[in-house]
């Protein structure tokens, strides 16, 4: 029996071949957008924590040389004959990677690669071994060492016992010393060894993780938005279709199937769904990754000098977690149709009235699960603080929002019906009104993938914009410079200075302030800051102040952190406290940041002699200065020409916003989709209401034409909920999660003309959906239409 | 890499993970000890880096004021990639320290791994100094040295003062480890006085008491079918000692030696006469230990039981293996030192 049980309930499938579309499409679609944005998330996690594991970076303490020179072995040697457990790490470029030596035999647990058959005499003796992944190893220039596949790696490093890479490198003394989390008892003093060494805490902030938390948080968002418009689709499609199958399901259980078995079938039905659908998309998501990801990394080097592989390793807990979310994903979808069927009286499930009352208990249930959940996000939104009030936030207004549509709509057009004229249009709102029930799942669909449009291209038009803005300021010099040692710096400034517009020392060294770990950086006075750079706010000329040493610039984080307003003295050492001239936005940095003038900055710390410099120059010098630069023996890796990383950095964002637009396109065309299956379902049943109207003398064109104008009034009327819906959505992300999460906000830019687009393509959807419907009524033949008389129903 | 890992592939010395069956197995390059070879001191205090493994080993039995024991280890291994001194990074030999407190209930132990070439672990013979980091066994004479190690929950600095001559097993030095004639050079000096200072985190201990130490270095000192070894240094009441070890092949007793020293240094060696049964066996981890033992040395009338002070003294190292000090009951009274490997 549960053989032909089941065949009868997969016999609807094949009558609604389309409805089976929607269904297994919007599933692949949610499940592909959210596992394509989590493999993409997952890589660039692994990519850093393999670069963690390799250099130890955020982990350990770190022993350096005070004045940013180097450690000698002496000094290595001298720390641990006085019992520290130090271990030398030496970093190069070679031949465009970068390569690093550590002491295999010292390092802290957990560094380096995990070989699984590590041979220890051909890694330390011998001609050595080199271990990185095959991009890296391929880029090595022949250095005579065995390479070594190793994929758990930093990406673009390459990673070598210390003797090696200091005969690669042409090196003798060492960069760092990683400092062993546990240490013997009766240790001296740091200062007593080895004074010219200053000893660095671990610091998690600078782990590159954190830089990029923000990115990877807006891509999150961005998939799950995606996941929800999905989910709603699907659960348009699975209601629809199980309203179809009201009569098959009363049959059934007349014939005396048990409720239980039949709703254990859909369940197995749709469970045999989500992993089709999910298997789809997965793949989806797959390809979605392999194809966005190298932009991703691309954006991710360019901005905050993370690596992160550009190939896409297959993890199987991404797999079973993309196949998780979409039957998860069904059931969320499914559970309430499935529920109405498993609590209906026996044979009420085919009658109209039963449902229609049904409806109606779900609708009050519907209005008051909508208030409470829009008070809920309102309150959270004026008192919630912190990261899981601004997601609860988000997911209680757009699901409130949603379930508020059909009420707010229904009022709409009730206010509609009432200013009506005219026995035509009174009928025309009392009759859409009407429908509404039949089409609510659809428009809901449909303003939340308004919604998630509008938030989503705020967002990213958004960031897109900041950092445009803040590359534009940031990277304003052309060419940027990195010295080997303070000599080398003296020698490149001397050769630049007569040669290029303007010469900009770069340094950074970390200080306190109120208590935060904050960057001292040094500008000296030059048209490009001024120039380039925006002010959150700012006193009167604050940059010629700033270069008279009567004040400091302040970043946002810093601002926030520590209360500091402009005119507020900002204490930078015993005797040294100036106040705010202005305050900066510095996107990303987890630390805060202060700007002085060079002569303040070499007052506050003399031991430090900048070595990186920008280069302001005329662009068409660029490739003169760089020969020049080579000519003196600077490594190629040691030049950068920011415009290309620029340029590079915003084509990322240029991609990131086309496929954002091709998703726009995409989650309209299947809420669009979702919109034809109501109304197709709808048309059939309301042949009995129309039969009057048109027996009154209206013809089956107008009726036509009435149809579809009622489909682009419902829309038009979702897509204006769907606008502050989705700002608001827009807002949540970008002021309440953001700075929850990293402590600056990113100013929001509104887009009408992308709106008012967004909000065209809506009502064309909405009109093609109906185009189908209102052709088939109008070719419905009298015949049909006097039979409605005909038939007693 | 996991260093763990990397070490134990590492150090051909200590062995693969199955205990120290790699001490077995060709010498290749290498140099190997030779019969009727005569040890030269002090140079031979020194390091021999054409020989592949090597170590300075040095065990003690110690109280404190009130007569509580401890036993205290200070190890320094070498181990050669390639039978040569290379200078600096590139230096080929290995170094690996260990170090150990063991009371009747606590056992304290800690590791260092250094390569040579670069001055962060050596030995040099005039003056005395084997040293890997902070730990240090030295002194102008060899009679008279400073020893010190520290981990993160220990630290001792103690004197060592020789009162009887160095003793060389075997045949002059050369101490054959097997059937097919694997041998090695080793000899001792097991007539050390100790006194110094022992660091704990509850506070610091004056101890006193006698110590044994031990060199010894070959290329290849198992055959391959020996699996690990059972080796006692014990000191008896009236000054007499006794090392004795037996080299296991598998579940068989396999290969036993024992010096017979007495009071004033006179070594007697015997081959095959040297007995040790376990009597119980306790269970640290995946090993199954005898920590109580009935040593035999029939020609000296030597019938004893030989118990751990403390079961637990394992030394979670690279490579892992027991070492701790032990009471001598029934014959002769006393104490001394038990090493176990190869029960992993």
């Amino acid at each position: 029996m549960t053989g032909a049980v089941f065949h009868a309930l997969l016999s609807h499938w094949r009558r609604a071949p389309l409805q089976l579309f929607t269904l297994i499409a919007g599933l692949a679609l949610a499940t592909g957008l959210w596992s394509g944005v989590q493999a993409i998330n997952a890589e660039a996690r692994a990519s850093y924590d393999a670069a963690a594991a390799t250099l130890g970076e955020g982990r350990f303490a770190r022993i350096e040389a005070a004045t940013g020179g180097e450690v000698t072995q002496a000094q290595y040697v001298a720390l641990r004959r006085a019992g520290w457990l130090v271990s030398p790490v030496v970093q190069g470029r070679l031949g465009g990677v970068r390569l690093v030596g550590i002491d295999p035999l010292t390092a802290p647990g957990g560094i380096g690669p995990a070989a699984e058959e590590a041979d220890i005499s051909a890694f330390l003796g011998g001609a050595g071994q080199i271990f990185g992944r095959a991009e890296v190893l391929a880029a090595l220039p022949e250095t005579g060492a065995e390479p070594v596949l190793a994929p758990d790696v930093a990406p673009g490093t390459a990673l070598t016992d210390i003797s090696l890479a200091l005969r690669l490198l042409k090196r003798d003394s060492i960069d760092a010393l990683l400092v062993a989390p546990e240490q013997p008892i009766g240790r001296p003093e740091l200062a007593e060894i080895a004074p010219d060494l200053v000893l660095r805490p671990p610091q998690p902030g600078s782990e590159v993780g954190r830089l990029t938390d923000s990115f990877h948080l807006n891509l999150t968002a961005f998939g799950l938005l995606c996941f929800a418009v999905g989910i709603f689709i699907v659960h348009g499609a699975v209601g629809l279709a199980f309203e179809q199958r009201r009569p098959v399901i009363r049959t059934l259980r007349a014939l005396g199937v048990p409720l239980r078995r039949l709703v254990a079938l859909m369940l197995l039905e749709l469970l045999a769904f989500a992993l089709v659908a999910g298997v789809i998309g997965v793949g989806l998501g797959w390809l979605l990754a392999a194809r966005l990801l190298p932009d991703v990394a691309a954006t991710l080097r360019g901005l905050y000098g993370a690596d992160v592989a550009g190939g896409l390793a297959l993890r199987p807990a991404w797999w079973l977690s993309g196949l998780g979310i979409a039957v998860l994903g069904t059931g969320l979808a499914a559970g309430a149709a499935l529920w109405r069927i498993a609590t209906m009286p026996l044979l009420a499930a085919g009658g109209r009235r039963a449902w229609a009352m049904a409806e109606a208990r779900m609708a009050r249930g519907q209005g008051a699960a909508a208030l409470a959940l829009l008070l809920l996000a309102a309150g959270l939104a004026v008192w919630g603080e912190g990261l899981v009030a601004g997601f609860a936030l988000l997911g209680a207004g757009l699901i409130g929002a949603a379930l508020a549509l059909p009420l707010l709509l229904g009022a709409a057009l009730g206010l509609a019906a009432r200013l009506a004229h005219g026995p035509l249009m009174q009928w025309f709102w009392a009759d859409t009104r009407q429908q509404l029930p039949g089409l609510s799942l659809a428009l809901m669909a449909l303003m939340l993938a308004m919604a998630a449009n509008i938030g989503v291209s705020t967002m990213v038009g958004s960031f897109r914009a900041t950092f445009a803005e803040f590359l534009d300021q940031r990277l304003a010099p052309e060419l940027y410079v990195e010295t080997a040692d303070d000599a080398q710096a003296r020698a490149v400034e001397a050769l630049l200075a007569p040669r290029i517009r303007a010469v900009l020392p770069l340094a950074s060294v970390e200080i306190e302030v109120e208590g935060i770990p904050t960057e001292l950086n040094l500008a000296r006075p030059d048209p490009t800051y001024p120039e380039n750079w925006r002010l959150l706010r700012a006193t009167e000329r604050p940059w010629e102040r700033l270069a008279a040493g009567e004040g400091v610039l302040v970043s946002e984080q810093l601002a926030r952190r520590a209360g500091l307003s402009l005119g507020d003295p900002v204490r930078l050492g015993p005797e040294t406290a100036l106040p705010v001239l202005g305050i900066h936005g510095d996107y990303g940095n987890p630390l805060g940041q202060v700007i002085v003038t060079e002569a303040l900055f070499a007052q506050l710390q003399p031991e430090i002699v900048p070595r990186r410099f920008g280069l302001r120059l005329d662009p068409a010098e660029v490739p003169e200065i760089r020969a020049a630069l080579t000519g003196m023996g600077l490594p190629e890796g040691a030049i950068t020409d920011q415009a290309a990383v620029k340029r590079f950095s915003m084509q990322v964002f240029e991609r990131t916003f086309a496929v954002t637009a091709a998703l726009n396109v995409l989650t309209l065309a299947v809420a669009g989709f979702a919109m034809l299956m109501s109304l197709l379902t709808l048309a059939a049943l309301r042949l009995p209401q129309l039969a009057p109207v048109w027996a009154l003398g209206l013809t089956r064109r107008r009726l036509a034409a009435l149809e579809m104008g009622r489909a682009v009034l419902l829309a038009a009327l979702t897509a204006v909920v769907a606008l502050p819906v989705g700002l608001a959505l827009a807002w949540v992300l970008l002021a309440v999660v953001n700075v929850a999460a990293f402590g600056w906000r990113l100013p929001m830019t509104a887009f009408p003309w992308d709106y008012a687009r967004l909000g065209l393509f809506a009502l064309l959807a909405a009109g093609l959906a109906a185009l189908w419907p209102a052709i088939r009524l109008a070719r419905t033949p009298p015949a049909a239409l006097l039979g409605v008389f005909a038939h007693e129903r | 890499m996991n260093v763990r890992l990397f070490i134990l592939l590492a150090l051909p010395a200590t062995a693969q993970a199955q205990g120290f069956a790699g001490l077995g197995g060709t010498a290749g390059e290498f140099a190997l000890p030779e019969p009727d070879t005569v040890l030269s001191f002090p140079a031979d205090h020194g390091a021999h880096p054409a020989y592949r493994i090597e170590w300075w080993y040095l065990t003690a039995n110690l109280t404190d004021p009130d007569g509580t024991p401890y036993g205290l280890q200070w190890t320094l291994f070498r181990s050669a990639l390639a039978p040569r001194e290379g200078d600096g990074w590139e230096s080929p030999q290995l170094w690996l320290g260990h170090a150990a407190v063991t009371t009747a209930d606590t056992h304290l132990f800690t590791e260092r791994l250094a390569r040579g070439g670069i001055g962060q672990a050596g030995v040099t013979v005039t003056p005395f100094e084997a040293w890997i980091d902070d730990w240090r066994m030295a002194g102008e004479r060899f009679e008279a040295l400073n020893l010190a190690a520290s981990g993160p929950d220990f630290a001792y600095d103690m004197r060592l003062e020789a009162r009887g001559p160095l003793v060389l097993h075997g045949d002059e030095g050369y101490s054959v480890k097997s059937a097919e004639g694997q041998a090695s050079y080793y000899y001792s000096q097991p007539f050390f006085d100790i006194a110094g200072t022992l660091t704990l985190p509850e506070g610091a201990v004056e101890l006193t008491g006698s110590a044994w130490f031990d060199h010894e270095w070959s290329s290849q000192p198992l055959s391959e079918r020996q699996t690990g070894w059972d080796w006692f240094s014990l000191s008896f009441e009236g000054g007499a000692k006794l090392m004795g070890f037996r080299l296991r092949e598998g579940e068989d007793e396999g290969y036993t030696y024992a010096s017979w020293i007495a009071p004033d240094g006179r070594l007697t060696p015997y081959v095959g006469s040297f007995a040790a049964e376990p009597l119980e066996t306790t269970r640290l981890g995946a090993a199954e230990l005898p920590v109580r033992w009935a040593v035999r040395l029939p020609e000296e009338g030597v019938e004893i039981e030989v118990e751990a002070l403390n079961a637990a003294a394992w030394n979670a190292l690279t490579p892992p293996y027991w070492e701790g000090p032990v009471v001598v009951t029934g014959s002769h009274q006393g104490q001394g030192y038990l090493e176990m490997t190869g029960y992993e």
